[in-house]
């Protein structure tokens, strides 16, 4: 089947799609788009995290077909040409990242909770990222980095209120 | 494989009376593991996301809430957690975020697995379930009566589920669950309760604990007997209570925990529970 949709700003159109295969196949494998990555393949991990209209999903779990007419964010959309979102260079600041596969779910995850909650707490933090798991590092860093993040994003906002 | 997309609600029950075994798809979060992992490949795919009125919900003129099969538990939590708090907690235990953001109760009501956490509140606030086929028209089945065995609902093949009723809280209710952390694990068990002060009863659910999600009877018709609604708690009431909800389990041996550990873990959230609950009666009388 034939699967149009927006991604990352983009109308795209996808042949010969097969109908049990998932968002995240045809992003990576159609699309060009690697940055969300496979991994677990059951919603477990967190690492193929992207906004569907707005809302952060496991792009494994949801069926290519059922984007059709919708709009997809993906890590490779949160930057503004070559500068990077806050949240994304926060990570690189912090060290938030070691092998670096789990960190566009986590990115995209932490963008949409600063998105709604300009400062969270940690406990807001460890819950929002709850569905997102790290293998090689702790998870400090990438706290420090959602920190960091908000309140730049927040110093960002009182800036342009003025 | 097909994937079907009716856009509307009469255009679904054609389609999945027209081809039976078609498997709706709404979150996906069950349906996608599945087909990722192969272990059940569907010859059709039956999206209902096209259908907005699944989203939805309404209050009905006799003030039953009817709950759209296709909320994702994040908007129940967050339009419905004052009205509905026993299964808005259950809702803030499943998963993840991303979970969250995307499952339905519809999709654990189709699954009807054991474990799946809605079905313990659903039990205990007595939450009616909405389903049709284009052929026989609407049933209304009770939460007690939908579960025939592990992972089998009543609904007949070509029947779609959609919506929930139930009513607001009338009194407080919670829902408790153990697991080996606070996100993105399956029930050992849970366990679910909820109070009608003015009724002068109460509602039970058990969740992992038996072949499928079932009411503690016996714990419920002892509670409605003894219970002194304006005083405080007897211990000894509590612990029987506990007992009596233990004894309504059939819990197997698996990975997750022992039966001997279920029957004990469920014992000690029945009481938790009652206590939680009647701690709020005596505050004000509502939900926490």
């Amino acid at each position: 089947m034939r699967v149009t949709c927006t991604v990352n700003g983009k109308e795209l159109e996808a042949d010969d799609v097969w109908e049990g295969e998932s968002l995240l196949y045809l992003l990576r494998e159609r699309m060009g788009l690697p940055g969300s990555k496979n991994a677990c393949e059951q919603g477990e991990c967190g690492s193929c995290t992207v906004y569907l209209d707005d809302v952060p999903a496991c792009a494994c779990l949801v069926a290519a077909g059922q984007v059709e007419g919708r709009s997809v964010r993906t890590v490779e959309g949160l930057a503004d040409g070559d500068t990077l979102d806050p949240m994304q260079e926060a990570f690189v600041e912090c060290g938030a990242v070691q092998c670096g596969f789990c960190t566009p779910g986590l990115v995209v995850q932490a963008h949409d909770l600063v998105e709604r909650v300009p400062n969270p707490s940690d406990a807001e933090i460890r819950e929002s990222l709850a569905g997102n798991l790290c293998r090689c590092t702790g998870y400090e860093k990438i706290l420090d980095a959602v920190r960091l993040a908000a309140i730049r994003k927040a110093d960002t906002r009182k800036a342009q209120a003025r | 494989m097909d994937f079907l997309r009716p856009q509307t609600w009469a255009d679904a029950l054609t389609a999945k009376a027209d081809d039976v075994d078609a498997v709706p798809i709404q979150g996906g979060t069950d349906v996608m593991v599945e087909m990722n992992f192969d272990v059940h490949r569907p010859g059709a795919l039956l999206d209902l996301n096209p259908i907005g009125e699944l989203t939805t919900w309404e209050q009905l003129p006799d003030d039953t809430l009817r709950v759209g099969a296709g909320m994702p538990y994040v908007r129940i939590i967050e339009e419905l957690g004052d009205r509905l708090p026993g299964i808005a907690q259950a809702s803030r235990t499943v998963g993840s975020p991303q979970i969250r953001n995307r499952g339905t109760v519809g999709g654990n009501l189709g699954g009807a697995s054991p474990a799946g956490d809605l079905h313990a509140p659903l039990l205990a606030a007595g939450a009616v379930i909405e389903v049709e086929s284009a052929a026989r028209g609407t049933r209304m089945i009770p939460a007690a009566d939908f579960y025939v065995g592990v992972k089998r609902n009543c609904c007949e093949r070509d029947e779609l589920i959609r919506a929930f009723h139930v009513k607001p809280a009338a009194g407080p209710q919670y829902f408790s669950k153990i697991g080996t952390r606070n996100a993105m694990v399956i029930a050992v068990c849970s366990f679910s309760i909820a109070l009608y002060p003015g009724e002068k009863r109460i509602g039970t659910g058990l969740g992992s604990a038996a072949p499928t999600p079932r009411r503690a009877y016996a714990a419920e018709e002892f509670l409605a007997g003894v219970l002194d609604w304006s005083g405080p708690l007897d211990d000894r009431v509590v612990a029987r209570f506990g007992e009596l909800v233990a004894d309504a389990a059939s819990p197997i041996d698996d990975v997750r925990g022992t039966a001997d550990y279920r029957r004990h873990a469920l014992a000690v959230m029945a009481k938790r529970t009652l206590g939680w609950a009647w701690k709020d009666l005596g505050n004000n009388g509502k939900a926490a």
